[in-house]
């Protein structure tokens, strides 16, 4: 009983924070710039406000219009509890467990492309082809990544991987996680959060015929696999598991505040990449995992 | 033999070889490629534990000539031949580069399979020097633009070096200076007849020299 409620409380605490990333980018953004910026708690407001809203649906809609935001969103959800918290380990822990996370982001990722799909319009179909494309390379990635850090500590649980030091290839697997955090979060140089020019954006296409409460869900799975991909990142690099409780839980949190503070910096300070420019970068990303690999392969073998 | 940091250097290098293998642009090019030159430069004080006034001398010269002297000569034949930066590329920088990691790989993997002395057998020396080989036959085949090509070539020329500095302690280092003076003498004639080409052709395209003029 204890267990259930503090997987509850530990899902809660996921899902309460989640939405503050986004406002701590905008913030750092706007400081950069030289602006006032909007509150930290913006994205708050809005889920608020789009909750309260009604649903405008297509008539072309099938009931997966609406289905597809709250798969995505259990999914990711999903992998909140799976996702261990530095010493404080994760809510639900079993053999294997990694595999599920890899596919619950599938999901979710499918879960979106799916409702996408459902309004019948073109943009929102160019968006999908887009995110899913762009996924089977991160994927690819995010596997080399996953597979390093198996290597490295002979487990097949995130919460053994996790928890030591990424060793002798941590700064090819920070450098390669990171950019397959920019890709799959939409962030700047693969799509920016902010355009509303049809041709160019990807996850904003996507979402662009959403409205009222299924938008808002949509909006906080984005910020929850923001947050998500932030402590996957965090932990495969930095050596929490062998601190004590506090210190670890304060560098977990430092750790995605820097993760938090580097997105906002590379937002400000580059421009979007052309398109054909991004499977080049993404195949950099893989390329970085995969020699992650290598070194931890190489590391293993000697 | 400082063999870690050593590695560390060969894995800069093997990636500064992924970076030539990806970039776009002629400029940027030329500065991989030579500070890939640098890096290889300084190895020599690595691997010798006592270095004597030679091996300075050799490293100053390297990293003097691959540093500064070759790709001021490459920058100067783009300025003045006054051509488009944009490489272009006859095998994509996607494939290519995919081509070059596996190539990586593929060294690595090789190298341990190798019957090397057991002093090398833990180094990097082996696999980066067929990394750099590999590299620059992509880039020699790869690219189009004859300035890129010799930066190919250069890359080549780091993978040899490397497989070089295996034999440091038997060869004597006036090979390697003599070998560092004809590559500097080649790319400084290499910068006139780039100079040629521009003039006679209007472009720097080796397609367009696949047929002869009167």
């Amino acid at each position: 009983m204890i267990e259930l409620l503090e997987s509850i409380i530990r899902l809660a605490l996921w899902l309460a924070l989640a939405p503050l990333l986004p406002g701590l980018i905008n913030k750092v953004k706007a400081w950069v710039a030289g602006r006032q910026g909007p509150p930290v708690l913006q994205l708050y407001y809005d889920l608020a406000k789009l909750w309260q809203k009604q649903v405008v649906l297509s008539t072309l809609a099938s009931p997966g219009f609406l289905i597809g935001p709250a798969v995505a969103w259990v999914a990711l959800a999903g992998v909140a509890l799976l996702m261990p918290l530095g010493p404080a380990g994760s809510g639900l822990s079993f053999r294997g467990d990694v595999l599920l996370l890899i596919y619950l982001l599938a999901l979710a990722r499918f879960g979106t492309a799916w409702a996408a799909m459902e309004t019948g319009s073109a943009f929102e179909g160019m968006g999908s082809v887009r995110e899913v494309s762009y996924a089977v390379l991160t994927e690819a990635a995010l596997v080399a990544a996953v597979l390093t850090l198996c290597l490295q500590s002979g487990t097949v649980s995130l919460v053994t991987m996790l928890s030591p030091a990424a060793g002798a290839g941590a700064a090819l697997l920070a450098a390669g996680l990171f950019t397959v955090l920019l890709a799959e979060n939409c962030r700047v140089p693969f799509d920016d959060p902010n355009t509303h020019l049809e041709l160019t954006m990807i996850h904003e296409a996507m979402i662009l015929d959403h409205s009222g409460p299924p938008l808002a869900v949509i909006l906080h799975g984005a910020s929850l696999k923001l947050l998500l991909f932030a402590a996957l990142l965090t932990q495969a690099v930095l050596p929490l598991g062998g601190l004590p409780a506090p210190a670890g839980m304060a560098m977990l949190l430092a750790g995605i505040l820097a993760v938090t503070v580097g997105v906002g910096l590379v937002e400000s300070l580059l421009a979007r990449f052309a398109f054909r420019r991004v499977p080049l970068l993404l195949t950099t990303a893989f390329l970085l995992c995969l020699f992650a690999l290598l070194v931890a392969w190489k590391g293993r073998v000697a | 033999m400082n063999s870690s940091s050593l590695n560390l250097l060969i894995g800069l290098a093997m990636g500064l070889n992924l970076l030539a293998l990806g970039s776009s642009r002629l400029p940027s090019l030329i500065r991989t490629m030579s500070l890939q030159g640098v890096v290889l430069g300084l190895m020599p004080l690595l691997v010798e534990a006592h270095a004597g006034w030679a091996v300075w001398l050799i490293v100053a010269a390297t990293v003097v000539g691959k540093g500064m002297i070759i790709p001021g000569f490459l920058q100067r034949a783009m300025r003045t031949a006054n051509i488009d930066r944009e490489l272009a590329p006859f095998i994509g920088f996607v494939p290519s580069l995919l081509l070059g990691a596996g190539g990586t790989i593929a060294a690595v993997a090789l190298a341990q399979n190798l019957p090397l002395l057991p002093e090398h057998a833990g180094s990097l020396l082996v696999p980066g020097s067929l990394a750099s080989v590999l590299t620059g036959f992509i880039l020699l085949i790869g690219r189009t633009k004859a300035i890129s090509q010799v930066c190919g070539y250069l890359i080549l020329e780091n993978g040899i070096y490397l497989f070089g500095l295996l034999l440091l302690h038997s060869t004597p280092l006036l090979v390697e200076s003599g070998i560092l003076l004809d590559l500097t003498v080649g790319v400084f004639i290499i910068g006139i007849i780039v100079d040629r080409i521009q003039r006679a052709f209007d472009s720097l395209d080796t397609r367009k020299l696949t047929v002869l003029h009167e």
